[in-house]
């Protein structure tokens, strides 16, 4: 009688614990998940009357679209940045993995781009690509200059062809850095040391070493990073391109999400951008899945 | 005589020699040493100057003349170090647009923001951890599921929402969708998970309740992760870009992201101005990272690592 009733009480408190939670995760989260769903399937501009029925035909249109699939090709090209990325953030954590004097300093310099990153450090790349004033160009021309030749960098975000590297540059500079060589540093950190010494007896040098021993033990983490960049890329490319080319020049930096945003805020087609954001998130889901395939069997949730 | 000499000074010799090889190969090896160290001190270098080198530039041009932002002239020291000191550019970029108030904007969003999903998070993740309720593991795992599917599906229902209720424009519109995190709830719940139980058996039967256990016990025990969380939704909400945008019309009541921007389309091509505007912005998120450093790399490793 006595255990029941601390059962019950149990159960009220922790109603009463998950209540402001789970609240605003119905309001917010849950019941907007399914809102979104319904509204894939119908046709509204969220002034005129109630939103009407049209069944499949936003998808049919919205994969009908060559648009879309120009957009999914920008979204994809600008993930050149992962590789090239995650190369970088694995030089710069195998350096600071050397136990050397000022680990904290350079930890926390490559940390800045990632940190302050956001509109401001937006404007400030607009400004380092700009033709006439800006950084990149001067270098280029001074680099030019020096060999003697006459150099002259392209006109970056306003030339169809450069918008998209000069996008990824800008990427890289920002992630090298960050999460990633972060997350590098501790799977290095944890790669048990017998394994080098045991290389060191059969004679491996350096580079056999890293091969043999570092990039196995590592893989985990680099699979991980990829897939969660990839995850993370899909949903990419508003805010920089929002800011520092307005998603052209003649579109080449308008991303699926970047779409998705001009159809509903901009045109008000509610029913269409949901169903944008569901192709979305059926490709994101993909990944998660192979993600949890790999992860499934060492990570437990319960 | 002659030949025991001659073996005790050929024995010398070897023994000579050998330390000689010996002291050789260490210096070898310490060159190599030497040669590595500076090899990686040099990618370490490299890195830093590129990481810096923007930054640099930003901030010297933040502090030059309007109208004498680049020039050929110049040796290339002028260039790149804050020489001048024309300070007007960030008292200028306060008449343009109300620089103070999309700051005093951004505090406001960011601690409601920040107390409201630490708060609920860690409320919701002891009930997660530690009370057995019926629904208990189907309701955590909508949370999980939840948690993989992109912010863009549940933007445009969440708008209609607010739109419907006439809290466009309002600072509720931006505080309110962030203030409820399954993903916060979560990592804080997988911490939990990990705290020993004995201490809150013997609170439970020194006649302890539920919430004493939790303000007494679970949230002392939980501060890194805590810390962590904070730090993490401080630094989201701080640049949260997107979202301010599609709610906001009133530029007296934008945050500093949406205001740089909006102060961007007003003045495009005032570099000056715009580095000092965008100086402003960086700054406090640099001293808070300095200072919170610890937390970011642990919260890093602590996520990454349970995936």
């Amino acid at each position: 009688m006595k255990s029941l009733k601390s059962t019950t009480r149990e159960t009220v408190a922790a109603y009463g614990f998950l209540l402001p939670n789970f609240l605003g995760f119905m309001i917010f989260t849950s019941l907007p998940v399914l809102a979104s769903f319904l509204l894939s399937f119908t046709k509204w501009d969220l002034l005129s009357g109630p939103p009407s029925f049209v069944a499949l035909r936003n998808y049919i249109q919205l994969l009908g679209e060559p648009k879309f699939w120009f957009y999914c090709w920008n979204t994809i090209y600008l993930m050149l940045a992962i590789p090239v990325s995650m190369a970088g953030s694995l030089v710069l954590a195998l350096a600071l993995n050397q136990k050397l004097k000022g680990l904290v300093f350079f930890r926390t310099v490559y940390f800045l781009p990632t940190i302050s990153s956001g509109v401001a450090i937006y404007i400030l790349w607009t400004f380092i690509y700009n033709p006439d004033f800006g950084m990149l160009n001067a270098m280029i021309s001074k680099f030019g200059f020096l060999l003697g030749l006459e150099l002259h960098g392209p006109n970056w975000l306003h030339d169809k062809d450069w918008s998209k590297p000069a996008l990824i540059i800008m990427n890289i500079w920002q992630t090298v850095g960050g999460y990633n060589m972060i997350l590098y540093l501790a799977a290095l950190q944890g790669v048990p040391r017998d394994l080098y010494d045991a290389a060191e007896v059969d004679g491996a040098n350096g580079w056999q070493k890293f091969w043999a021993v570092t990039w196995p033990q590592i893989s985990p983490t680099t699979f991980f990073i990829a897939i969660m960049s990839i995850i993370g890329g899909f949903q990419a490319g508003f805010d920089p391109a929002y800011i520092m080319t307005g998603g052209g020049p003649e579109e080449s930096t308008t991303t699926i999400i970047y779409y998705l945003y001009n159809e509903a805020f901009k045109w008000h087609h509610m029913g269409y951008a949901a169903a944008i954001a569901w192709v979305l998130f059926l490709i994101i889901y993909l990944f998660t899945l192979m993600q949890w395939r790999f992860y499934g069997k060492t990570v437990h949730y319960y | 005589m002659v030949i025991h000499t001659n073996i005790q000074s050929r024995e010398q010799a070897e023994a000579q020699a050998k330390v000689l090889a010996v002291k050789q190969l260490k210096r070898q090896q310490r060159q190599r040493q030497i040669l590595k160290k500076i090899g990686v001190y040099l990618v370490l270098g490299i890195g830093a100057v590129s990481m810096i080198a923007p930054f640099l530039w930003m901030l010297t041009t933040s502090l030059k003349e309007p109208g004498s932002v680049y020039s050929f002239q110049r040796r290339w020291w002028e260039e790149w170090l804050p020489l001048s000191f024309y300070w007007k550019n960030y008292v200028n970029a306060f008449y343009v647009v109300p620089f103070g108030l999309f700051y005093l904007n951004s505090i406001f969003v960011v601690l409601c923001t920040t107390a409201c999903q630490v708060a609920t998070s860690a409320l919701a993740a002891y009930a997660f951890a530690r009370l057995h309720f019926p629904g208990r593991d189907k309701i955590f795992f909508a949370y999980i599921a939840t948690m993989m599917i992109p912010g863009a599906v549940t933007m445009i229902p969440v708008f209609i929402l607010l739109r419907y209720l006439g809290w466009i424009d309002t600072y509720r519109a931006m505080i309110l969708p962030a203030a409820f995190s399954a993903y916060g709830t979560f990592m804080l719940r997988q911490f939990f998970l990990t705290l020993p139980k004995d201490l809150e058996d013997a609170a439970k039967i020194d006649g302890c309740s539920y919430l004493g256990i939790f303000w007494r016990i679970i949230l002392p025990l939980s501060k890194p992760a805590l810390a962590t969380l904070t730090t993490f939704t401080f630094m989201g909400t701080w640049m949260s870009f997107m979202w301010p945008l599609i709610v906001m019309n009133t530029h007296k009541k934008f945050t500093l992201p949406i205001g740089l921007a909006y102060f961007k389309s007003l003045h495009g091509t005032d570099w000056t101005l715009l580095m000092a505007g965008s100086m402003m912005m960086v700054f406090p998120i640099l001293l808070v990272f300095i200072f919170c450093q610890r937390f970011f790399v642990e919260g890093i490793k602590l996520t990454g690592i349970k995936g």
